[in-house]
């Protein structure tokens, strides 16, 4: 329990995680559309509003778990309603919270039949995305994290594409199938801490190195799929390119972080030994994961598809950093699924934007728009400069930090640094695959039909201001990152230095055995 | 008194007797059966609490017993609440088929406060033939409408073969179901005898500790087993399914709706009374039964992979539930067997709620696709959104109840150190979310022209409302439902 702090005795965790489930219970009751989204954007702003409060409350010099709140949930089997932040949480919470009024925003005109059903399922996501981030009790942390399935299957299969049927049922199929074992490993974990779900009191404990290598692939399958992980990543193509704009924004900035949080919330504190084994091998498939994702990037002519393989290069070097497992490198993923959230949702965004007036994904009906729309192309501009990590942007401050934790991973290991090496291609061809879409969609020959009339239908307030805050931020971690890292910093170094006193542990204990 | 929710069903089956002397509308008969069932259900509700033996202790009645007796006339009134007289039934048969809807409801009754091995053989019996009954009831020219529903590719049972002919679809699954519900009380009544040959007593309370100290012996071991063959036939489980998918096809919708639900409670509840008398070190009993269980679901799953026919579907997906029940019947732990009443509690409001959107759909009572669910979000929002829901509870998501069911079955037979069975069980999860996806997909993401919008009635739309809540609220407050039960069960066996 001394992992817990209690700030003040108002539940602001459970106010955030309900007011959104409250908000669908609302929109029950309104018949009109139009209300339906101002009900829908009220909720996610004042939601949003709610969880910036949290930062004045936090303490950012500790490591504990604050804003706590606990509650007999089912006694018989001696689950509680526990929630609580740290460093690391409430800045994927406040990701998740801003980002939610914006989802909104931009399926203000994109989403034209059934409306209501679609703000009813984009408030459920959110509860159950606050409520995967803040669970403390690995049984709500599980029913969240499997309850989203059904709101983002809802959002791909209904309003998506042409090929949404295949996308949604694949992506249900894939993150089910992944996170079933998972359920697995939580009751064995209860089973072994005393009969209790209680997420801190299940970490840096000393299983057994062969029940550690269990629940570490019961984890790593549940959490591979998630990031995705390179060989376990072809639902995201589907999935992004089908889904409606705020469903891939939703997708690529939120969803998408849950698998490498969950890498660094249970992998990591609760089988260190298991984590240690696998970390070359976990690294090295980032590595692929990387150069793969960029190079597959690279071929695509459908511009959601290329921003999902993008994603896949991108997660690459996130899950690359976490597994470097040194401060640099935990720190700068944890910057660099912020900095991900932000700028692959805001070009997902852009995409959406250009794909109401032009009603195509393709570079080529977008090619030349530069001199139609140049408020829009300034924007998609600078959101893709971050996603090649340009410096000056969010991106090349944690791609920065992630190389450098490679590095630094590398000589402690006494090796040459082949690792950080590798995955500097990645970064080329980041840079090549965003560089060749921007030119052709600034400068590039207009083809069949002509883009012209795209000059009276540049972007309105409303898309305006929708993007100025994503640009805000790509600027503000770009040239001073200092108060992102200051949240994080505690708490990634007590995870550090709490993983280093267990390898150390390890080492003695097999050094006794072996004498 | 402790008779009295029996007596009212009895009743009322006098007065559907003289009913079905003269001339009656369908409708009115429906009306009196629901009303009925309504006071039934007040009645036994009133009688939790009672406790006591009749019969010279061959009846017993406590809070178990009546909690599920409760279940029992609550799942009946429901399906009372959403089914067609005009559509399902024979014209002219309607107060005989509501009869031994009710007499089958009487024997459920009974065999739940069966003491005495003798009386669960009756009771059994008689709330079986009367379902036999009720099947081969079903109106015949349903049957034609189906042509060519012969969707069952894993090689056995082709009732769409006589669809044309219209008559022969119930009568073929009527039959089937008869012969192996013959054969299971064969086995049973056989099991019994050995029982009766070991101990010298057909009294449960007497058994229990006679044939502890017989245990394990090969002998005893068989003799429970073949009784619980009986039940296993109930619920439809491995080895004892074979007669789901075409008595769930031939049967006509209602009919089925009640055949998947309230039995299938019942036969849970006696599974545990009869595992009850094996003792908790019973090992090799747990190891038979178990593996009965995975194989269910496994069977179950995988066949309902390949389903186009609704109910065919369902009745897979009953199979693999069973299994599940039966899993934590096997840990032979008092919460075991209360998490698997809960699990089959949840099971009977998913498939009910499943059967309610089936039956409001299919107006003239024909046999439904899955592709006839499409477009149903834009026909009855809210039969989409019960269908839903009961889906995703049925392929256990959370916060709904099958989520919560499946979730204490594992860590229940984790807890017993069975982690063999836990990992076979969580890939059927997997599985099995296919299926069940396939249909909200239509329901949910297909637009349909042709297929005209259904208009459920009031009370279909209070029904269909209390089972979502139903299997919202049972999900997120699972606790005090696994206590109630457990508290009950631990008065039964003590």
């Amino acid at each position: 329990m001394d992992q817990l702090l209690l700030n003040s005795g108002f539940p602001i965790l459970s106010v955030l995680i309900f007011l959104p489930m409250l908000g669908a219970l609302v929109l029950l009751l309104i018949k009109d559309e139009e209300n339906c989204r101002w009900t829908a954007l009220a909720f996610t702003t004042v939601v949003a509003l709610l969880s910036l409060t949290l930062l004045s409350g936090f303490d950012s010099t500790t490591a504990r778990f604050q804003f706590v709140e606990m509650r007999p949930w089912i006694e018989a089997f001696n689950i509680n309603y526990t929630v609580g932040v740290d460093g690391i949480s409430i800045l994927l919470l406040l990701l998740t919270t801003l980002i939610m009024p914006f989802c909104v925003l931009v399926s203000w005109t994109y989403i034209k039949k059934r409306v209501r059903a679609f703000m009813i399922c984009m408030l459920i996501m959110e509860t159950a995305m606050i409520g995967v981030f803040v669970a403390l009790d690995f049984v709500l942390f599980y029913v969240m994290w499997e309850a989203m399935l059904i709101p983002m299957y809802l959002l791909i299969g209904i309003w998506g594409g042409p090929r949404r049927i295949y996308a949604s049922v694949k992506f249900f199929l894939y993150t089910l199938a992944g996170s079933v074992l998972l359920l697995v490993a939580i009751i064995w974990l209860y089973m072994q801490n005393g009969y209790s779900f209680f997420i801190p009191d299940m970490m840096w404990q000393s299983y057994s190195t062969s029940a550690q290598m269990f629940l570490f692939l019961a984890f790593f399958l549940a959490f591979a799929i998630k990031v995705p992980m390179f060989p376990f990543h072809t639902w995201l193509p589907a999935a992004h390119v089908e889904a409606p704009a705020a469903g891939s924004v939703i997708l690529a900035s939120l969803l998408l972080k849950m698998g490498a949080y969950g890498f660094l919330r249970f992998a990591l504190p609760i089988t260190p030994e298991a984590t240690a084994i696998m970390m070359p091998w976990v690294l090295w498939l980032s590595i692929i994961g990387i150069i793969y994702g960029g190079f597959t990037a690279l071929a695509q002519s459908d511009m959601k598809k290329l921003i999902a393989y993008s994603s896949v290069g991108h997660m690459g070097f996130i899950t690359l950093g976490i597994f470097t497992l040194n401060l640099d490198g935990i720190e700068g993923a944890v910057l660099q699924m912020i900095n991900h959230g932000v700028t692959t949702g805001a070009l997902f965004l852009c995409i959406g934007m250009i794909y109401e007036r032009t009603h195509s994904r393709d570079i080529e009906s977008a090619t030349g728009i530069g001199k139609y729309m140049p408020v829009y192309i300034t924007f998609f501009t600078f959101f893709s400069l971050a996603a090649f990590a340009f410096p000056g942007t969010n991106g090349f401050v944690g791609e920065f930090m992630i190389i450098a934790g490679t590095f630094k991973y590398s000589l402690s290991q006494g090796n040459f640094p082949w690792l950080a090496l590798a995955s500097i291609p990645g970064a080329v061809l980041a840079a090549a695959y965003m560089l060749r879409m921007l030119q052709r969609k600034i400068w590039g020959r207009e083809h069949n039909p002509d883009n012209s009339w795209l000059k009276e239908h540049d972007l309105n307030i409303r898309e305006i201001i929708t993007l100025a805050p994503f640009l805000l931020f790509v600027l503000w971690v770009g040239l001073a990152p200092k108060p992102f890292l200051n949240i994080m910093h505690s708490s990634v170094s007590a995870l550090v230095q709490n993983f280093a006193t267990c390898q150390a542990k390890a080492v003695a204990i097999a050094g006794t055995i072996l004498n | 008194m402790l008779f009295l929710p029996e007596l009212t069903i009895l009743g009322a089956g006098l007065a559907l007797f003289a009913v079905s002397l003269g001339q009656f509308q369908p409708r009115t008969v429906k009306n009196i059966t629901a009303y009925v069932l309504l006071i039934s259900l007040v009645t036994t509700i009133c009688s939790i609490g009672n406790n006591g033996t009749m019969f010279f202790g061959a009846f017993k009645v406590d809070l178990f017993t009546q909690i599920i007796k409760s279940i029992v006339v609550l799942g009946t009134f429901i399906i009372m609440l959403f089914s067609n007289p005009d559509a399902g039934v024979k014209k002219g048969t309607q107060p005989e088929y509501y009869l031994f809807m009710l007499m089958s409801v009487f024997g459920l009754m009974m065999l739940v406060s069966a003491n005495e091995l003798l009386a669960i053989f009756v009771s059994l019996e008689l709330s079986s033939f009367t379902v036999y009954l009720m099947v081969a009831m079903r109106k015949n020219d349903t049957g034609a409408l189906v042509n060519g529903t012969a969707q069952d590719s894993t090689g056995h049972g082709h009732a769409g073969i006589f669809c044309q002919t219209g008559q022969g679809m119930q009568s073929e699954a009527a039959m089937k179901y008869l012969l192996y519900g013959i054969t299971a009380s064969g086995l049973m009544l056989f099991g019994m005898s050995y029982i009766y040959g070991l101990t010298g007593s057909t009294e449960l309370p007497v058994l229990a500790p006679a044939l502890a100290k017989i245990f394990p012996a090969p002998v005893a071991v068989v003799a429970v087993l073949l009784i619980l063959a009986g039940f296993f036939y109930k619920v439809a489980l491995f080895p004892m399914q074979f007669w789901v998918p075409d008595v769930y096809e031939g049967a006509g919708n209602e009919a089925t709706a009640f055949i998947a639900t309230v039995p299938k409670v019942v036969g849970i509840a006696l599974l545990i009374r009869i595992a009850s008398l094996i003792p908790a070190s019973g090992q090799e009993v747990t190891w038979v039964l178990g593996s009965c269980a995975v194989i269910s679901m496994f069977y179950g799953n995988l066949a309902a992979l390949v389903q186009k026919d609704m109910k065919r579907l369902l009745g897979y997906s009953g199979i693999a539930h069973a299994g599940f029940a039966l899993l934590s019947v096997a840990m032979l732990g008092l919460y075991g067997f209360a998490i698997a009443m809960y699990y089959i509690i949840g099971y009977l409001l998913m498939t009910l709620a499943c059967f309610l959107v089936i039956c409001t759909l299919s107006r003239n009572g024909s046999n439904l696709q899955v592709s006839d669910m499409a477009g149903l979000y834009k026909r009855a929002p809210l039969l989409a959104i019960t269908l839903a829901c009961a889906l995703f509870a049925l392929a256990g998501i959370p916060p709904f109840v099958g989520f919560m069911g499946k979730f204490m079955v594992m860590v229940e037979v984790l807890h017993k150190g069975y982690l063999v069975f836990v990992v076979l069980a969580t890939i059927n999860t997997a599985i099995a979310i296919y299926y069940y996806l396939s249909i909200v997909r239509q329901a949910w993401c297909t637009d349909d022209k042709e297929r005209p919008a259904a208009t459920p009635s009031l009370l279909v739309n209070a029904a269909a409302f209390f089972l979502l809540i139903t299997i919202i609220a049972m999900g997120v407050f699972a606790n005090p439902v696994v206590n109630t039960l457990a508290a009950a069960l631990s008065t039964t066996f003590s």
